[in-house]
C-alpha cells in the first residue's frame, strides 16, 4: 500500500458520500428537525402592493383564529436593527429586521407573521390579517428607468463600473467590420427546490437556527446584528441545502422571523416560504439591456470592443449585476470599451444567481460574435480562435492558465463541427429546421478564506470539521477525498461534518469558489496532522486566504459550448438535441460530480437560451410569474443528449489544490450557443431572450414550405 | 432603553425576557394571542387510518391536512419532500395504491384504507431498492431536494410502462412502447430537479429497466 502514491484518490469518480442518505430521505433539511407538537408554525403575510404605507392592520380575526399563539405586525414586532448597513463589505450579514417598518418596499414584502400550534391553523389564520395600504406609484420597469439610471462606481465582485484601453469610439467608427446590436434578458430566478426555511429555538441566550443557507458565518453575523447580540450567541445549522444557485446567499427574514417566535413563545417555531414568496420574497437576477459593438478588420481580428450594461438593483440597494465582466477578459482587442449603469427600481433585491455577470453578459457578447463571424462569412470557432489571448487584456498579468483555444479545437472535432451548414435555414430534417451553434466560456476564479480542523479519533479515523456548506455540488465527497488522499487513509475512514458554526469558520459556498477554498483548508490542515503524528498530535488546524492565488496571475476557468437544435417548421418550437460542453477547470477533484456540476449548468442554459423569464405587472409591481407552473425551468424532456469533457488542464499558478470553480462554468456561454443554433437553423436573430416560439414565426413565414 | 413584558401564551405564562440579557428581543406591545382553552374543544378532527410503508397507522388529523403534511408533520417521514405545496414540482411524489401522486395535491382524510408508499419505505432490511442504488450510481441527484419524489415517480413509472401505458411521445398508442429515453425523459418531466441531474435521472432509470445491478 505504501509504494501506491495514493493522490489518485483526488479526482476519481466516486459516489458521492451524502447520496445514500439522499435517496433514501434521510438527509435533513431546515424544516425536519421538529414535528407537529414539539414546533409552532410560522406563516408569513406578504404584501399586496408594490410600493406605499401600511395604514392599518386588522388582526383580530387572525388571533381569535384557533389555536394562533401570535399575530406579529409592526404594530407589536420588537425592537431590532435596522436593515443593512447597505455598504457593510459582506453584504450577506447585514441586519435583517422584520416588520420593523410600516412602508411597503416591494410587492411581497412582508408584512404580519402568524404562529398557530399547526400549519393548517397557521397558514388559516395569516389569511385572516386585513391590511390597508396607502399605494404609491412605483418604478417597475428597467427600460423606462433607463434614462435614471446611475454609475454605479463598483460592480459585482468589487470591479470598477466602467473600463476603457485605447480609443474604442474612433476604432469602431473606422472598423470595416462593424456589429452594433442591443440585448436584453429578462428578470430570473433562482429558484431552489427546496424552500427558504428555518426552524429556530432559543435557550436562555443562545439562539440555535437550522436554516436553508449556502453561507453560515455571514447569517449568523447578520442575525446577531439584527439582535443586537454577539454573534457567539447565535449557531447557525445547515446539514443539507435544497438547492441555492446565489438566492441562498443572503439570509431573509424566515430567519428573522423563526428567531422572534421562538424567543417570545418561548418553544421552537420554524417557517418555510411558500413557492410564491420565493419568488418575490428572495433575491432574483436582474433583467438587462445590454449594447454590444464590435469592430473587426477582415481577417476577423477585434479592433473595437465594447460591451455596455443596464441593471436594476433595489430601491434601498447597492448591487450591481457585472455583466461585462466575462468581456474584459475573453478576447484581445487593442481599442476596448465596458460600461455598467444601474437603474434603482421598487422590486424586490436583485442578487446572486449562478455566475452572476458572466451567465448573462456572455448571452449578449456570445451571440453578438457569431453575428461577426456571418458578417465576416468566417467559421464562428475560427473567429474565436483569432482573438484569444494568453494575457489578461486589461489588466497586465498573464492567466495562470487558459485552455480556450483547445476547449474550441477539441469540442469542435468531438461535436462534428465541420458538418456545419454555414448558410442559415440549410438543413432540415422532417418538419425540423435543424442548426449548431458555438459560444466560449470563462468565468473568473477566485479563493475566499477558510479554516477546517482535522481531528485523529481513537479509532485511527479521522474527522474533519468545518462551517462549509454542500448544497448540492458535491462537498461532502470532495471534501472526503481531499482529506483521504492527504492523510493516505481510504475514503471510509474520513468522517466530514459541515453546516454548522461551531465548526471551524469558512466563507461557505458561492462564486464556484466553495471547493477550492474550503478544500484547500482541510489540505492544510490534514497536511499539519499528518506532519504532527509521528510527534503525537492529534488535532489540527488548516486555513487559506485569498492571498494563495498568486495575484500575478489573472485566474480564470474556461470552455467551449457546442450546441445542436432542431426548430419545428410551423410552430417555432425549439429542441435542444445535444450540447457538448469542453472545460478547462484545472484539477478535477471528482470526474462523477464535476459533470454533474457541468450538466447542471448547461441545463440552465437551456432555460436561459428558451424558457425562463419573468416580467412585473405594472400596475402592482408584481412578478407575473410566482410560481413553477408559469416560470419555466428545464424539465428533463427538455434536455437532450449531453456531453461533458474535461481537458486535463494542469494549474500551477492556481491555488493550492490547483482546482478552479465548476459550478457556474457550465451555464457561462451555454445559452449563446444555443441562441446561435437557433439562427444557424432558422435564420433569425433574436436579441431578446429567450426564444419563445412567438419571436420565431415571423422567420419561419419567410422561408421556403 | 429595555422594556420588559410578562407575556402570556397559551403553554405557559413564563416570563421569556429578562433584563440582564444583551438581547433586547421584547416585544413593542404585549402579543396577539388567542384564549387556547375556548377553541380546543370545538376543533374538529377526523380520525384516519392509513396504511404507509406496510404499517397500519391511526391518525387524528386536521381535515385540512394534506397527505404530504401529514407524512412529514405527523408521522415524521420527512423523506417526501414539500417543494412548491401546489402540485407543480414533483418533490412529493409518494405512491399511492401503486400509483404515483402529488401528495400535496390531495387531503389525507382522502386515503382512509389507502397503502401509501414513501422512500423511507422503498428500503427493504437496510438494502437500497434498485432505484435508490442507482440514482447514487449515476449521480441521479446533486441537492437531494427532489430526489425522493424523483425516485418514487421512477419507480411507479416502470410499472406504469411495464402495463402498457403509453405517454405523450409514444408515436402509436396502440402498441406497447419501448422504454426509450425519451420516453423516460417525457415520463419523468412531472418531477423538476433545479440542479439538473436530468441525464443522469435518465441513466439510472433505464438501468434498473435493463436490470442493472441491484
Amino acid at each position: 500500500m505504501a509504494e501506491s502514491k495514493r493522490a489518485d484518490v483526488i479526482g476519481l469518480p466516486l459516489d458521492r458520500i451524502d447520496g445514500r442518505l439522499k435517496v433514501t430521505g434521510r438527509a435533513t433539511y431546515a424544516f425536519e428537525y421538529a414535528t407537529q407538537g414539539s414546533v409552532a408554525y410560522g406563516v408569513i403575510v406578504s404584501a399586496a402592493i408594490g410600493k406605499g404605507r401600511i395604514l392599518r392592520i386588522d388582526t383580530r380575526d387572525a388571533q381569535h383564529a384557533p389555536r394562533v399563539l401570535l399575530v406579529l405586525t409592526k404594530d407589536n414586532a420588537p425592537p431590532q436593527t435596522p436593515w443593512g448597513p447597505v455598504d457593510l463589505p459582506d453584504r450577506f450579514a447585514r441586519a435583517e429586521p422584520a416588520l420593523d417598518t410600516d412602508e411597503v418596499l416591494y410587492f411581497g414584502f412582508p408584512v404580519a407573521f402568524v404562529v398557530a400550534e399547526t400549519f393548517e391553523q397557521a397558514t388559516a389564520a395569516a389569511a385572516m390579517v386585513r391590511i390597508q395600504y396607502d399605494p404609491m406609484p412605483g418604478d417597475y420597469d428597467l427600460h423606462a428607468a433607463g434614462p435614471s439610471a446611475e454609475n454605479p462606481g463598483r460592480i459585482d465582485g468589487n470591479g470598477p463600473a466602467d473600463s476603457a484601453v485605447g480609443d474604442f469610439e474612433s476604432a469602431f467608427a473606422s472598423a470595416p467590420v462593424q456589429i452594433d446590436a442591443h440585448y436584453t434578458t429578462p428578470h430570473q430566478h433562482q429558484a431552489p427546490m427546496e424552500p427558504h426555511a428555518t426552524m429556530a429555538a432559543w435557550e436562555g441566550e443562545m439562539l440555535t437556527v437550522h436554516t436553508s443557507a449556502q453561507l453560515t458565518t455571514s447569517p449568523q453575523e447578520g442575525l446577531a446584528r439584527t439582535f443586537n447580540t454577539p454573534k457567539e450567541n447565535v449557531r447557525i445549522i445547515t446539514r443539507y441545502v435544497g438547492g441555492g444557485f446565489g438566492s441562498k446567499l443572503p439570509y431573509y427574514v424566515d430567519a428573522t422571523l423563526a428567531a422572534i417566535g421562538a424567543r417570545t413563545l418561548g418553544r421552537p417555531v420554524k417557517v418555510a416560504m411558500t413557492r410564491p414568496q420565493v419568488f418575490y420574497t428572495t433575491t432574483h437576477r436582474t433583467a438587462s439591456e445590454q449594447h454590444v459593438r464590435l469592430g473587426a478588420d477582415r481577417d476577423g481580428r477585434l479592433t473595437a470592443y465594447g460591451q455596455e450594461a443596464l441593471v436594476h438593483c433595489a430601491r434601498f440597494d447597492l448591487f450591481t449585476e457585472p455583466v461585462c465582466d466575462a468581456a474584459r477578459r475573453l478576447y484581445a482587442a487593442p481599442n476596448r470599451l465596458t460600461r455598467h449603469r444601474r437603474a434603482k427600481l421598487d422590486l424586490p433585491r436583485s442578487d446572486s444567481m449562478r455566475a452572476p455577470g458572466e451567465a448573462i453578459g456572455l448571452l449578449g457578447l456570445e451571440c453578438a460574435m457569431d453575428e461577426l463571424a456571418e458578417a465576416l462569412d468566417l467559421d464562428p470557432v475560427e473567429l474565436r480562435l483569432r482573438n484569444d489571448t494568453s494575457s489578461d487584456p486589461e489588466q497586465d498579468r498573464p492567466f495562470a492558465s487558459r485552455h480556450l483555444a483547445e476547449a474550441l479545437r477539441e469540442g469542435a472535432a468531438r461535436f462534428g463541427w465541420n458538418k456545419r451548414v454555414a448558410k442559415p435555414a440549410s438543413v432540415r430534417d422532417r418538419r425540423w429546421l435543424v442548426g449548431l451553434g458555438v459560444a466560449s466560456a470563462i468565468r473568473g476564479d477566485i479563493l475566499q478564506s477558510a479554516t477546517a480542523r482535522a481531528r485523529l479519533e481513537n479509532d485511527g479515523k479521522i474527522t474533519i470539521e468545518l462551517a462549509m456548506t454542500d448544497i448540492g455540488t458535491g462537498s461532502y465527497t470532495i471534501l472526503t477525498q481531499i482529506a483521504a488522499d492527504t492523510m493516505e487513509l481510504p475514503v471510509d475512514r474520513v468522517t466530514v461534518r459541515l453546516g454548522d458554526t461551531r465548526f471551524p469558520p469558512t466563507a461557505g459556498s458561492g462564486g464556484s469558489f466553495g471547493a477550492a477554498t474550503s478544500g484547500s483548508a482541510v489540505l492544510a490542515a490534514c497536511r499539519k496532522l499528518k506532519a504532527g503524528l509521528a510527534s503525537g498530535m492529534t488535532e489540527s488546524l488548516g486555513s487559506v486566504t485569498p492571498a494563495d492565488l498568486d495575484e500575478a496571475y489573472s485566474h480564470a476557468g474556461f470552455g467551449a459550448h457546442f450546441a445542436e437544435v432542431c426548430v419545428d417548421r410551423d410552430t417555432g418550437e425549439v429542441r435542444v438535441r445535444r450540447m457538448l460542453g469542453v472545460f478547462a477547470a484545472g484539477r478535477i477533484l471528482n470526474a462523477k460530480t464535476a459533470r454533474s456540476q457541468m450538466i447542471g449548468g448547461m441545463t440552465w442554459g437551456i432555460g436561459s437560451a428558451l424558457l425562463e423569464e419573468n416580467h412585473v405587472d405594472s400596475r402592482f409591481g408584481s412578478f407575473i410569474n410566482q410560481d413553477l407552473a408559469n416560470y419555466h425551468v428545464a424539465v428533463n424532456a427538455d434536455v437532450g443528449a449531453m456531453e461533458v469533457v474535461f481537458l486535463d488542464e494542469a494549474d500551477p499558478h492556481g491555488g493550492p489544490l490547483g482546482s478552479k470553480g465548476v459550478g457556474e462554468l457550465g451555464i457561462c456561454g451555454a445559452g449563446a450557443a444555443i441562441m446561435n443554433a437557433i439562427h444557424n437553423a432558422t435564420g433569425a436573430r433574436i436579441r431578446d431572450f429567450p426564444a419563445t416560439p412567438d419571436k420565431l414565426l415571423a422567420t419561419l413565414e419567410t422561408l421556403d414550405p | 432603553m429595555e422594556r420588559e413584558f410578562a407575556l402570556r401564551s397559551p403553554i405557559s405564562r413564563r416570563r421569556f425576557f429578562g433584563t440582564a440579557g444583551v438581547t433586547t428581543l421584547a416585544l413593542a406591545s404585549p402579543p396577539a394571542f388567542a384564549d387556547a382553552t375556548a377553541q380546543t374543544s370545538s376543533l374538529p378532527t377526523v380520525n384516519v387510518r392509513l396504511t404507509v410503508n406496510a404499517r397500519q397507522l391511526a391518525l387524528d388529523l386536521d381535515p385540512r391536512t394534506t397527505l404530504l403534511d401529514a407524512l412529514r408533520e405527523h408521522l415524521g417521514l420527512t423523506g417526501t419532500k414539500k417543494g412548491c405545496d401546489q402540485g407543480q414540482c414533483g418533490a412529493c411524489t409518494v405512491i399511492v395504491n401503486g400509483q404515483r401522486i402529488n401528495s400535496c395535491l390531495t387531503l389525507a382524510v382522502m386515503h382512509a384504507g389507502d397503502e401509501i408508499t414513501t422512500i423511507e419505505g422503498l428500503v427493504e432490511d437496510g438494502d437500497l431498492h434498485p432505484m435508490q442504488a442507482a440514482f447514487v450510481r449515476h449521480d441521479g441527484l446533486q441537492c437531494g431536494y427532489c430526489t425522493p419524489g424523483q425516485i418514487c415517480s421512477a419507480v411507479a413509472l416502470l410499472a406504469e410502462h411495464k402495463a402498457g401505458w403509453p405517454s405523450h411521445v409514444t408515436a402509436d398508442v396502440a402498441t406497447r412502447p419501448a422504454l426509450t429515453d425519451a420516453e423516460i425523459a417525457e415520463r419523468m418531466s412531472g418531477n423538476i430537479c433545479r440542479c439538473s441531474a436530468y441525464p443522469n435521472i435518465v441513466a439510472a432509470i433505464r438501468d434498473v429497466n435493463e436490470g442493472g445491478r441491484a
